[in-house]
């Protein structure tokens, strides 16, 4: 794999390397007054071009109207940028054609690879590294992008409940850090051997908090797939992200301090007041933006188009604001993110919220590729000042002080913590401390003015390459080898939803009743001022949803998202989802590939479809109409026939008639597998998938589906075709599953000649005899008619999609999904036709 | 039952300290709220507890209080409800928020988190019949929701049914169209909520020091 991605990025690199020069050169030719001085390629000797390219620009025929120009550098800053956001772009694409390299090499090694790889290219050309790190750039355009994704997709109930611990390590942690490798280094300087004494006392408390921002993506993922205690994970998470801004104070205070050629103690002194300016007046830029987001939300229902941008733009000018005055303009963000997005999420519709979540990630995640990607071209092609002692001594400070303050902060922070962290938590908290990004980032915007700047770069150079590669490819065994937990995926299930909270509420009683407090017990007034005041002041429906149902509906739509996508799934996702309870069964079956459509299972699917794929058929309308949604009614009309259906299967007597129960079975029992399955592919099309987003924060972002999947919201009419299609296709292909269709096809031939033909295709689905047999669904399916029908004439049939004949095994297999399973032989299966 | 009715003496409490595995600062004071609720008297009622301010917005309080007069929850085998509890109940069953200590082995988590849950399960079983029925099932989804005032009964119910037939599906796995979940066990219980962090979730950081008087609101 790795083979093949270099050969890709060397090809596509040479692509561009090829493009620019021919560009550049005739950009010399239109306006030779502007040489290529802007341009980043060396000059090629004319000659070349002209001779490529004579016929594009005729000389003698300058005073006419040319036929064709071309103006490079008009375009040239966009234009370069977006071949290196491709390119980042592509080896990302690169890296997860084979993923299983992800899970043993961070993607952030892999990334400074294919960095160092260009570089190296880049070099041998002797080709410039485009000048796009340079200080505004960065704290304007790529850090904010990544800060806004770690706040807005902070799992806030984890971190509101470790709060304190986080805090603690973050600012206590980052100034020990600070400090301890700023005095040792400097220690360092007075030995003459090394011959560093021109470093003072301000450089290296400098150079020692770029050193000590922590980068918590790579073990953030390790984390996440070995699952480790929540509260390690929050405290990892917290830590980077907090962190950063301590860094980045430190960082603006130092650079401040090195240029003064004596510091005074009341310089100190208000070092330490500024300190606290910076990071408090951060929160409440922060707070008071992300209020008037939530509240701006409120209003902007009609305008539905823009709404993500608001939420943007808000969190951008709470950056920017906070920047102007000079404060924590990462707290900022962080604090604006943190308090709109739940007022947000619940005012925008449900598109507007897949949208915000997914640009911010695509923000976050290009940014942060672009600098690792930055990282390994400039390691290769910027000139080294290479210190041995320094170097070395700098990584040994670096990993001692690390281990040093998590073991000293543990001990004072776990008596006040309910369930201490134990030695090896407290290691994987120290060798978690991988440095990255930010640190680079900060490193390499260090003034001219610093007299060791290279020493510097070189200097954080190795330690990030040391950290991301040693330690962020061997933690992964260490953690798995101390923490031997075994490997439980997070289920999201109702069940659980309903006792965490059982238990949130029992420990918030049982404390009120010993006369115990804790955050319990705050969360419990703020939940109550929540609901009395803000929830009404920020909310355009402020009628308090409980989590409970939220859950609920989010996994009903899951279900039917599920449904409706399952035979067209790619097969490259299906590993990752395969549920706890079917893995083993699936190990095995899936080796040999058992495809075909049941009749009953098609019979099954439309019929589930035409029952329950309400909500979805509605957007799709309303999309295609440009109206805004009411997106409560309709949510609420499933909650009503889920439950009249759930309710019926449940009694013991409504499961003599098999054919009712087992439909509704199948589609009321997520039976752990849907709902696991759900979580990686269906949620970054399902958008509203709270707790996917906030536990799932580092899993979610690499594991993005090829893009045809997002088409997946297409009109239901066509996603009934298709699956005939695959049905046909399949059974052409597999003899074995032709018997079910053509017995299916003979026992109701019209509705299948009719489901090619447009309009019928919706009734087709549904079995008269059931509809009959179950009364009560009489009114809802009246009720759905003329909703089919508009659908279908809004949304004209589309000939299924090519290439997709090939349908989703794991869902509709045989083995994955005992209900279905039963069907053949189930004497009774006959009756439903 | 209530065997702990004279005035407690050092002894006494370090007694109780041992048994339930609180330090004897946190026996006293928990014996110190144990004298506030009750006004005094040897014995806590269920009216005792019913009045606390605080918890008067908690949608679960009945069955909290529930437990504390609960006789499955008091370590013997009894089974029923008793009208009024002394200090020694009243520790016992808070002994079962304890967070777990630091350094025990992988058996006695899994004990520590089994009595947690046993806690649990006895909150929602109502009639110790050793499951939990859809209806006590339904009551406590729908007491849970109760606070949240717009959701109507139906959702409630529609919730719980899809919750039990989760719960039914993934413990069961495939049923026959003829058979009928009764209701969650205590098997089933711990099957569906393994994959919760019960021992950090069931635990309270119980004071060693008085904070009576650093109350708000009180």
């Amino acid at each position: 794999m790795v083979r093949v991605n270099k050969k890709v990025t060397s090809v596509l690199w040479l692509c561009v390397i090829l493009s620019l020069r021919t560009l550049g050169s005739n950009g010399e030719l239109v306006q030779p007054e502007n040489p290529s001085a802007a341009l980043t390629q060396r000059p090629l000797p004319p000659i070349d071009a002209v001779d490529d390219v004579p016929q594009a620009f005729p000389e003698e025929e300058k005073e006419n109207l040319p036929v064709f120009t071309m103006d490079y550098p008009r375009i040239q800053v966009p234009f370069e940028i977006t071949l290196w956001v491709l390119l980042a772009s592509f080896s990302k694409i690169g890296f997860h054609v084979y993923h299983k390299i992800t899970i043993w090499i961070p993607e952030s090694c892999l990334l400074i690879s294919i960095g160092l790889i260009v570089g190296a290219i880049m070099h041998s050309v002797h080709e410039e590294p485009p000048a796009v790190l340079e200080s505004n750039v960065f704290f304007l355009y790529m850090l904010p992008p990544i800060v806004l994704e770690s706040g807005y997709f902070m799992p806030t109930r984890p971190f509101f409940e470790n709060a304190g611990t986080v805090l603690w390590y973050a600012v206590i942690g980052s100034l020990w850090n600070s400090i301890g490798i700023g005095l040792s280094l400097y220690g360092i300087c007075q030995i003459e051997a090394f011959g560093v004494q021109d470093i003072n006392l301000q450089e290296n408390l400098l150079f020692a908090s770029i050193i000590s921002a922590v980068d918590p993506v790579a073990v953030l993922n390790v984390f996440e797939d070995i699952s480790v205690n929540e509260q390690l994970f929050i405290v990892i998470f917290g830590e980077g992200l907090f962190n950063d801004a301590v860094t980045v104070v430190l960082y603006n205070m130092f650079t401040f301090v090195a240029d003064m050629p004596v510091v005074d103690s009341v310089d100190v002194f208000l070092g330490v007041a500024r300190f606290f300016v910076v990071g408090l007046g951060g929160i409440m830029f922060g707070f008071l933006f992300g209020l008037a987001a939530a509240f701006t939300t409120r209003f902007t229902s009609n305008v539905w188009q823009i709404e993500p941008l608001f939420v943007l733009m808000y969190s951008y000018l709470a950056y920017l604001v906070a920047e102007l005055f000079g404060i924590s303009s990462i707290m900022a963000i962080v604090m604006c993110a943190l308090t709109m997005r739940y007022y947000v999420e619940a005012n925008v519709c449900q598109r507007s919220c897949t949208t915000i979540r997914h640009v911010i990630k695509m923000l976050a995640s290009i940014s942060e590729t672009l600098i690792f990607f930055f990282l390994g071209v400039v390691t290769i092609t910027m000139e080294h000042e290479w210190n041995w002692g320094y170097i070395l001594f700098t990584l040994v400070f670096a990993f001692i002080w690390r281990g040093l303050g998590i073991l000293v902060l543990s001990q004072i922070i776990n008596p006040f913590r309910t369930i201490p962290f134990n030695y090896k938590d407290q290691f994987g908290l120290a060798y978690g401390g991988l440095r990255g990004a930010i640190c680079f980032a900060l490193v390499f915007l260090l003034p001219e003015n610093i007299g060791r700047r290279k020493l510097f770069l070189t200097d954080s150079i190795v330690v990030i390459l040391f950290t991301v590669f040693i330690q962020g490819i061997s933690i992964r065994p260490l953690v798995e080898y101390l923490v031997n937990i075994r490997r439980t995926h997070k289920m999201e299930t109702i069940n659980v939803e309903i006792h965490s909270r059982v238990m949130e509420h029992t420990i918030a009683g049982i404390e009120d009743l010993c006369g115990q407090w804790s955050h319990h017990y705050w969360k419990d007034k703020f939940k109550k001022f929540n609901d009395k005041i803000i929830r009404r002041i920020l909310l355009r429906d402020n009628r308090a949803e409980s989590s409970i149902v939220a859950l609920y509906k989010r996994l009903e739509l899951q279900n039917a998202i599920e449904l409706l996508d399952a035979p067209l799934g790619d097969i490259s996702a299906a590993p990752s989802v395969i549920s706890l309870y079917e893995e083993k069964a699936s190990q095995k079956a899936s080796k040999k590939p058992k495809r075909k459509f049941l009749a009953a299972d098609i019979q099954n699917m439309h019929d589930i479809l035409s029952k329950n794929m309400y909500k979805i058929r509605q957007r799709t309308m309303a999309y295609t109409n440009k109206n805004t949604l009411g997106n409560n009614l309709q949510a609420r009309e499933i909650l009503i026939r889920r439950h009249s259906s759930v309710r019926r299967s449940i009694r013991p007597g409504s499961f003599r008639d098999p054919s009712m129960s087992k439909s509704q079975k199948y589609f009321s029992l997520p039976a752990g597998q849907s709902l696991e399955r759900a979580f990686p592919v269906t949620a970054l099309r399902n958008g509203d998938h709270e707790t996917a987003s906030e536990m799932g924060y580092p899993s979610t972002r690499p594991k993005l589906g090829p893009p045809h999947r997002y088409s997946s919201r297409g009109p239901m009419s066509r996603r009934l075709d298709t699956l005939r299609e695959a049905a046909a296709s399949d059974s052409s292909s597999r003899p074995s599953s032709v018997d079910f269709l053509n017995e299916r096809g003979g026992s109701r031939p019209p509705s299948r000649s009719a489901s090619r033909q447009g309009p019928a295709v919706q009734k087709a689905p549904v079995p008269t005899p059931r509809r009959r047999s179950t009364g009560g669904r009489h009114h809802s399916q009246d009720e759905e008619g003329p909703e089919n029908e508009d659908g279908l004439e809004l949304q004209p049939l589309a000939p299924p999609p090519g290439g997709r004949e090939e349908p989703q095994d794991p869902f509709w297999g045989e083995v994955r999904n005992p209900l279905l399973r039963r069907h053949p032989s189930d004497p009774d299966n006959t009756r439903r036709f | 039952m209530g065997a702990f009715h004279s005035v407690p003496t050092e002894d006494n409490l370090e007694d109780l300290a041992e048994r339930t595995g609180f330090s004897l600062e946190q026996v006293k004071n928990l014996h110190r709220r144990f004298k506030y609720l009750s006004g005094g008297a040897e014995t806590l009622r269920k009216e005792n507890l019913e009045s606390i301010s605080d918890l008067a917005f908690n949608p679960i309080r009945k069955q909290i209080i529930q437990a504390f007069f609960d006789k499955r929850n008091f370590g013997q085998n009894g089974a029923g409800s008793v009208q009024e509890i002394g200090f020694e109940e009243f520790l016992i069953v808070l002994a079962n928020f304890r967070p777990p200590a630091p350094r025990i082995t992988e058996e006695e988590r899994e004990t520590i988190k089994r009595e947690k849950l046993r806690f649990l399960f006895n909150m929602h079983d109502t009639d110790n019949d050793g499951t939990i029925t859809l209806e006590e099932y339904r009551h406590v989804v729908e007491e849970l929701l109760s606070s949240s005032g717009a959701i109507g009964k139906e959702t409630a119910k529609a919730i719980s049914d899809a919750a039990m037939l989760e719960v039914a599906s993934v413990t069961v796995g495939q049923m026959r169209p003829d058979e009928f979940y009764e209701g969650i066990t205590f098997e089933h219980f711990q099957q569906i909520l393994k994959g919760l962090d019960i021992d950090s979730k069931m635990s309270i950081r119980f004071m060693n020091v008085n904070t009576s008087n650093m109350r708000c609101g009180k």
